[in-house]
């Protein structure tokens, strides 16, 4: 008896050592680990590359232009005999374009999401929601050619002396691209919003109308102006619509009715215009580039604490 | 004999073209506290939310039989249902606070009233916070957002709400069933304390605070076939010593549910 339970444990030990088939499954997990850490860390290491090249080869231009006369100058033509380096006038088209695009957008996407989330029966949800969300699948050049062929020639019967590039035809078919964007977050933050905070009303004697205004917009606020930022973002962000619709013209105007050049459409001319790389003419669109890059991602950032603030507000 | 606020007759009230409480005939009587016991599923909140019509707010559900208040046809033609809301309040189970101020939850009913008058609001906040014995809590801290408070607070704040649109009927669906045992105690204070001047209708599947703070009790049961009935009805104290049915008295003594 003695005996066989000693062999019995000497088995029971032999077991417990890793074998071959373990050391490989170890190295195997490692590997897995290692490979997920990679693909994680592409878009970060990408990311900084982008910013460290914008800074880098913004460096050089920053040394014969002056900061001062980058951003006071209202003047833009480094492509001219007689340069200007202010980006004023680039900054102001796309400001132009992205509130034109934003004035359309923010209530009609805000109204829509209304709709779908408190009035919308659920099937008519059910079709609507994806529906709407399609517009989003279409490519942007696709914008930009309906911009310059289709809005363009309308606006010009109801618009006076509109150019046949022009800030408003732009910025309205960005609205329109813009609009799923928001109607689909905000339409997110209203869904989110308890149906207990939804019956409280009513039973308070509120009508529909009151329940969505006073109660569950109210609560889904955050939600919503994360969502504007973030449409305001992308709209400053755009580049074919406005390439194609809005003009080259860097003017510094406030008037929607004339052509004019956003940031991105002046790094698109550049890049696939002949302007010799290395030259300070080329190295603008770095220095254009980097305040684009500094403009969203602060949009973007503000966008992230208010959506952070909003997860707090009914828990 | 008591003075009637509230009748049903022949009550049902469809889910999909199913029966979930049928043929129910039931007076509540005047500042009072009516209780409605009965196992989970046998409609109970059913038969509560008929009374201020908030079963209209589900697409399925269909609604025969008679609900009178005060001698009218809750759901007769010419009835705004806004209107009825306001007259008969509700207290739900789970406190929900507007994500608002203190203030503005117990102001919301009065201010969609169209009450801007700042004084007048303050007025109403007040004595509508005191009713529901929270003023001396909250007072130095109207503006705070509500959510800050305890769930017993909580629940008491949404009872001031409730009678800041001035009701006269006050429907509570198991108001204390997410509450400790002394928040539930302060409420069941409470209940009886706006019985002087409200009348309520109390959801309970405690039978205990059933026994404790209601005048009348209805028991309610679902059969095999899932549809609730009114078993029996009678004063509290009858229902709970003296039961007329066989399955009122196997609920209460425990035997079942």
């Amino acid at each position: 008896m003695g005996l066989t339970s000693r062999s019995a444990a000497e088995i029971y030990t032999v077991r417990l050592q890793r074998g071959v088939a373990a050391r490989w499954r170890e190295w195997g997990e490692l590997a897995i680990q290692g490979l997920l850490l990679f693909a994680a860390m592409v878009s970060v290491f990408t990311t900084l590359g982008i910013v460290a090249v914008l800074v880098v080869e913004a460096i050089p231009f920053f040394q014969q232009v002056s900061l001062v006369e980058f951003l006071t100058d209202p003047q833009w033509t480094p492509l001219f005999a007689q340069k200007h380096f202010g980006i004023l006038p680039l900054v102001a088209g796309t400001f132009l374009t992205s509130a034109v695009a934003l004035a359309l957008a923010m209530p009609v996407g805000l109204l829509s999401a209304i709709y779908l989330s408190e009035y919308a029966p659920v099937r008519v949800r059910a079709i609507l929601k994806p529906a709407l969300e399609v517009l989003a699948g279409i490519p942007t050049v696709v914008y930009g050619y309906f911009a310059l062929l289709f809005v363009t020639p309308l606006l010009k019967r109801v618009v006076p002396d509109l150019e046949t590039f022009n800030a408003l035809s732009a910025g309205l078919t960005m609205g329109v691209m813009i609009i799923p964007l928001i109607s689909s977050l905000s339409e997110d933050a209203l869904y989110a919003v308890p149906s207990s905070l939804r019956e409280a009303a009513y039973a308070l004697g509120a009508t529909r109308l009151e329940v969505a205004l006073r109660v569950v917009i109210p609560a889904a606020l955050s939600g919503i102006v994360a969502s504007f930022i973030l449409a305001a973002s992308r709209a400053v962000g755009e580049t074919m619509i406005v390439a194609i619709a809005a003009g080259q013209r860097p003017i510094l105007t406030l008037d929607p009715r004339r052509a004019i050049e956003t940031m991105t459409a002046y790094i698109v001319q550049v890049s696939l215009g002949d302007t010799p790389h290395g030259t300070l003419e080329f190295r603008t669109i770095f220095a254009v580039g980097l305040v684009l890059f500094l403009l969203t991602l602060v949009f973007n950032l503000i966008a992230l604490r208010i959506i952070e603030r909003y997860r707090e507000v009914y828990r | 004999m008591e003075e009637i606020v509230l009748e049903t007759q022949n009550l049902t009230v469809y889910y999909n073209g199913r029966p979930a409480i049928e043929g129910i005939s039931l007076r509540i009587p005047r500042r009072r506290i009516t209780a409605i016991i009965g196992p989970s599923g046998c409609g109970k909140s059913t038969l509560l939310r008929c009374f201020n019509r908030m079963n209209d707010l589900i697409p399925s559900a269909r609604v025969t039989g008679r609900v009178l208040f005060e001698g009218v046809d809750l759901y007769g033609p010419d009835v705004d249902v806004v209107e009825v809301r306001r007259r008969i309040g509700m207290v739900f189970q789970k406190p929900n606070p507007f994500p608002k101020s203190i203030y503005e939850n117990v102001a919301f009913g009065p201010r969609i009233q169209g009450i801007r008058d700042r004084r007048k609001l303050d007025e109403i906040v007040e004595r509508c916070l005191r009713a529901a014995a929270l003023w001396d809590e909250v007072k130095d801290k109207l503006h705070q957002n509500a959510l800050t408070l305890s769930g017993g607070q909580q629940q008491r704040l949404c009872i001031a709400r409730a009678l800041a649109t001035e009701p006269e009927v006050l429907l509570m669906d198991e108001p204390a069933s997410a509450l400790d045992p002394i928040a539930t105690m302060k409420i069941e204070d409470l209940m009886r304390e706006l019985a002087r001047e409200y009348t309520i209708v109390i959801v309970t599947h405690n039978m205990q605070q059933a026994a404790r703070v209601s005048d009348y009790t209805a028991f309610m049961l679902a059969g095999e076939d899932r549809v609730g009935r009114l078993i029996e009805f009678g004063p509290t104290q009858q229902i709970f010593t003296r039961p007329r049915d066989r399955r009122t008295e196997d609920y209460i003594t425990g035997r079942f549910g």
